[in-house]
């Protein structure tokens, strides 16, 4: 029965695919989503079964890869996977039909997007390096073709492709070598050979691998400084895209570092786990500090995405520094955390940037500049947007909240520690947890305050009309179970706390309890959310009722008025004068500016007249990614300048190519001898 | 009928705390600025003014902008309420508060905050600069008090192996030692920083200018009238009673009720208004001889709060 859905997820994904660019306009976006949503279905269901039975479901033929064979196998790690990858398509695919309009009914992306789906939703299944790979590389492939949806009408969507294209295949890269040496060194390609040879390896073959698996799978998530491509292909691919890049892709980099560094290598020295905590730290602060200074709204997610994943790699980080000084309670703890931080960040990013396409979708510009207003032209997108940003930052009663409490329980009890390295990083960790839940916090005060509130700053954004009603419900799902998950965290956790045992080397139960609060097993930690919300919404309810009772002459005048706003005496304001998401960040910017030295143009133009009196101001600033701006673009300059060095050696000249290939061989043959 | 008599306890001692702080919250900011103004010279006015402006807030009509949502209403809403939550289960008044056992430090602090955001983001609605520039003044500070924040709640739980608050408390009262330890001095130092940055106090800033360019809080509610301002000043000064009352119960926890029965609860209270009318007398005369920071210099004094909060934890985990 098992294996029945597995053979759904792959065969329901290529028919979608296949409809999808094969049927007449009319049909062919229903079909495809319908076809993606049998295959979701069959993925949760083969999960859920996999994690309430405890048994994993394996499959292996050797029909469809030739030499190799496929092999799947489905644990309660990769169910977890599955489920929260599952999730986001469904939403996602439901927002399609509602977005299709937009351009997202071509062959091409209509094929893309239910194959990209199932290639993630098969990736956790892959259980041989051969799979893996061909399942990672379709991933990424039809990736690219969504984010090049939209590369006729716009040139930052090809430039941001060339990017992805570059940055992704130069992480496969780093993982191809990884999984390479693994099998090379275990004698047998599939996971569970690898498994029972990889302790035996030397520890610095076991270092270069988990390094190079690191990077490789660090770059899909988006860990700094291999995030470049992420604010660019997230920003740029299209509404439901965006949303399953950054709510499902990005957990297959971390899975790739569980499954290599807790799973295939069965975890490692305490430096090891150093070095992803300070990934983490760095990505996340990065993260959080981009975020709060873009002006952009999904370039502002995207950065947001480095910097929630920063959280959960810092919290992986902390799992395998208490593994190793023998913490076991702690570390598995922290795994629950980083796991949860995970599914969290699943739903509220994908919420966040459904809403975000669909801004985008009805004012045509994702310049926080020019919007404004709109929670009361687009009420329902408004709202989830509300509640996605309430959410990463880690607000109650939403679900953000249970993580980082969760995350700052681990670090908190994994101290006094006597391994002073350890200490530390955890005290570094929590440093760098709080400022980036404080950025966090005024970059989405920022994106929800300067977007959606106040007045309308373009004609676009006053005029713009709610999205279409499946964009809505899809949306609208995905903030709920925020909600949900944000009150009764207890739905998900065992779930989690299985997938975290199966990750390997922790122990099963860490935080358990009723449905109600949340207790960390033999420590001092209890939360209960629902009745902190429940206390809450007593809470505003009697305050509620109180502003009403105090009004007494309410038959007088109507209860709230209407009126202009105060403007210092002046009769008239325009939107214009409003505080923009540039002006809001300003202060921010200014005191960060040493890291992210932003290039600022200040051009004062004077009447001929007289230098006292001021023509015209322009104020141009940017906040290119610094890392970029010194890094990658002069490696690029630099390898460019080696490629034109080398074009003088060719000049079209056989004789010269054949002066080569005799010198070459000279040299070859005197080296052997 | 024990478990139904427990209940009711229970929530008699939560609104009971609730009802100290509301009362408590607009009689601390009267009682400063009587300290202030004798202090300057002038008489001032009574203790009890600010319970009489907002009984006449109370009375008068609500206004919003014109192109505002319903976030502009749910602002000063969501701060009162956020604030009574947490007061109704923070070891104030007793060291048991009702659902003591799930009343987390850092739950406390992110419920609070909660409070804060929806403020900014109601700032925001106005669609006016005014609103803009307090908005993201603090969130500026917001961003950076925060770091502080958390160490210092980092540092005093690992000294106590818990978050938990009134575990937090009750360590003091059975364990002095533990108020003398150098963490517990440097992380309450950085809470105090803190404090006094999110309540908008000196030097942060100026709770008493009418000049709209050096507001931050101000600034923020320049629009709210009637019962919503009213909602706004008794959020706010609730949350000044709340943060001090926690943090003198953290740094002298004697007379906290640690045993039921209505002699202690009160003997809490009183010990209680004694010692936050104390910190909030010493604050007001700190503020007279103070003078507003420049808005860029104050991620040095809150860094510098950060730093303290640092130490303390280093130290706790040294020992």
């Amino acid at each position: 029965m098992n294996e029945v859905y597995v053979v759904t997820v792959g065969l329901a994904g290529l028919i979608a695919a296949i409809l999808g660019g094969a049927l007449p306009l009319a049909s062919r976006v229903g079909a495809a989503v319908a076809l993606t949503w049998l295959s979701c279905g069959a993925g949760i269901a083969a999960a859920v079964s996999v994690l309430s039975s405890g048994h994993v479901i394996s499959l292996s033929t050797t029909a469809i890869l030739p030499l190799t064979g496929v092999t799947l196998v489905l644990n309660p790690l990769g169910a977890l996977f599955v489920i929260s990858i599952s999730v986001v398509a469904l939403a996602s695919t439901l927002y399609w039909l509602g977005y299709a309009s937009h351009g997202l009914d071509t062959r091409s992306a209509s094929s893309a997007l239910p194959l990209f789906v199932t290639s993630m939703l098969l990736v956790p299944f892959a259980a041989s390096v051969a799979t893996f790979l061909v399942l990672w590389e379709m991933m990424a492939l039809t990736s690219l073709v969504l984010v090049l949806t939209d590369q006729s009408r716009r040139e930052a969507a090809r430039s941001a492709a060339q990017w992805y294209a570059v940055m992704t295949h130069a992480g496969a890269a780093a993982i191809l070598l990884a999984l390479i040496l693994l099998s090379a060194h275990s004698g047998g390609q599939t996971f569970a050979d690898i498994e029972a040879h990889a302790r035996h390896l030397s520890g610095a073959v076991r270092g270069t691998i988990f390094v190079l698996a690191l990077l490789g799978f660090g770059s899909k998530a988006g860990a700094v400084p291999l995030h470049v491509w992420l604010p660019k292909a997230h920003a740029e691919a299209p509404g439901p895209a965006s949303a399953l890049m950054s709510g499902a892709m990005v957990n297959l980099g971390i899975y790739g570092i569980i499954l290599v560094g807790n799973e295939l290598l069965g975890g490692g020295p305490v430096w090891w786990w150093l070095l992803v905590s300070l990934l983490g730290v760095v990505s996340a602060l990065y993260g959080a500090l981009y975020a709060a200074t873009s002006s952009d709204l999904k370039r502002l997610l995207a950065y947001s995405t480095t910097d929630n994943m920063g959280l959960v790699l810092i919290a992986l980080g902390a799992s395998g520094l208490f593994g190793a000084v023998g913490r076991p309670t702690t570390a598995a703890i922290a795994m629950v955390a980083a796991l949860l931080l995970l599914i969290n960040h699943s739903v509220f990013k994908g919420a966040l940037f459904l809403a975000a396409g669909a801004v985008q979708a009805a004012t045509g510009t994702r310049d926080l500049d020019r919007l404004g207003g709109l929670m009361r032209r687009m009420p329902v997108t408004g709202v989830v947007f509300f509640v996605g940003a309430l959410s990463v930052a880690a607000l109650p009663p939403f679900n953000g909240f249970v993580g980082e409490w969760l995350l700052f329980q681990g670090l908190l009890h994994g101290l006094p520690t006597s391994n002073t390295s350890v200490v530390i990083s955890v005290a570094v960790a929590v440093a760098a947890l709080a400022l980036t839940g404080g950025l966090t916090v005024a970059a989405f005060v920022k994106a929800t305050g300067i977007g959606f509130l106040g007045r309308a700053r373009s004609i676009e954004a006053a005029e713009a009309h709610e999205a279409a009603i499946t964009m809505r419900l899809g949306a609208a799902a995905l903030a709920t179970l925020c909600l949900v998950l944000g009150l009764v965290p207890m739905l998900v956790l065992p779930a989690i706390e299985r997938a975290a045992a199966s990750a390997g080397r922790v122990s099963a139960t860490s935080a358990t309890g009723g449905w109600i609060s949340l207790h960390l097993l033999g420590l001092r930690g209890v939360l209960a959310p629902s009745l902190l919300a429940g206390g809450l919404a007593i809470a505003v309810l009697v305050v509620i009722v109180i502003r009403r009772l105090t009004h007494r002459r309410s038959h007088a005048w109507p209860a709230v008025n209407p009126v202009e706003p105060w403007g210092s005496g002046r009769k008239l304001q325009t939107a214009r004068m409003q505080y923009t998401a540039t002006s809001f960040a300003e202060p921010l910017q200014r005191v960060f500016d040493d890291v992210i030295r932003p290039s600022r143009d200040l051009d004062v133009s004077h009447f001929v007249e007289s230098r006292y009196y001021i023509e015209r101001i322009a104020y141009h600033t940017s906040n290119d990614d610094v890392l970029e701006r010194h890094f990658y673009r002069p490696f690029i300059a630099s390898v460019r300048w080696w490629g034109q060095r080398a074009r003088r050696l060719q000049n079209g000249s056989v004789h010269r190519y054949l002066a080569f290939g005799f010198v070459a061989l000279v040299i070859v043959l005197v080296v052997v001898a | 009928m024990n478990g139904l008599t427990h209940v009711l306890t229970q929530v008699l001692v939560a609104l009971f705390q609730v009802a100290a702080v509301a009362v408590g919250g607009p009689l601390l900011l009267g009682l400063m600025r009587k300290v202030r103004s004798r202090l300057e010279g002038r008489a001032g006015a009574p203790i009890h003014q600010p319970l009489l402006d907002l009984r006449k807030l109370f009375a008068k009509q609500r206004m919003r902008p014109r192109d505002s949502s319903w976030v502009f209403g749910a602002g000063p809403v969501v701060l009162v309420a956020t604030v009574v939550a947490v007061t109704a289960v923070s070891p104030l008044v007793s060291a048991s508060p009702p659902l003591g056992q799930s009343s987390d430090f850092f739950a406390v602090v992110f419920v609070l905050l909660l409070g804060s955001v929806l403020l900014a983001l109601s700032a925001l609605d106005t669609g006016t600069a005014f609103g803009g520039m307090g908005s993201s003044r603090s969130m500026t500070i917001g961003a950076l008090c925060e770091p502080a924040l958390l160490v210092a709640i980092l540092a005093m739980a690992i000294a106590a192996r818990t978050s938990n608050l009134p575990a937090l408390v009750r360590v003091g009262i059975s364990h002095p030692a533990v108020i003398a330890s150098p963490a517990r001095i440097l992380a309450l130092a950085s809470f105090l920083v803190v404090i006094l940055a999110e309540s908008g106090r000196l030097p942060v800033d100026n709770p008493s200018t009418h000049l709209e360019l050096t507001m931050i809080h101000e600034a923020m509610v320049l629009e709210y009238s009637g019962a919503d301002l009213g909602l706004i000043i008794l959020g706010e000064s609730m949350r000044l009673v709340f943060l001090l009352g926690l943090f003198v119960n953290l740094f002298v926890p004697w007379g906290v009720a640690d045993r039921p029965g209505v002699l202690f609860v009160g003997l809490g209270l009183l010990a209680l208004v004694a010692k936050v009318c104390a910190v909030g007398a010493t604050i007001a005369v700190f503020e007279v001889f103070t003078a507003k920071l420049r808005l860029f210099r104050l991620p040095e004094l809150l860094a510098g709060g950060f730093v303290l909060a640092l130490l303390g934890a280093l130290t706790a985990v040294v020992r």
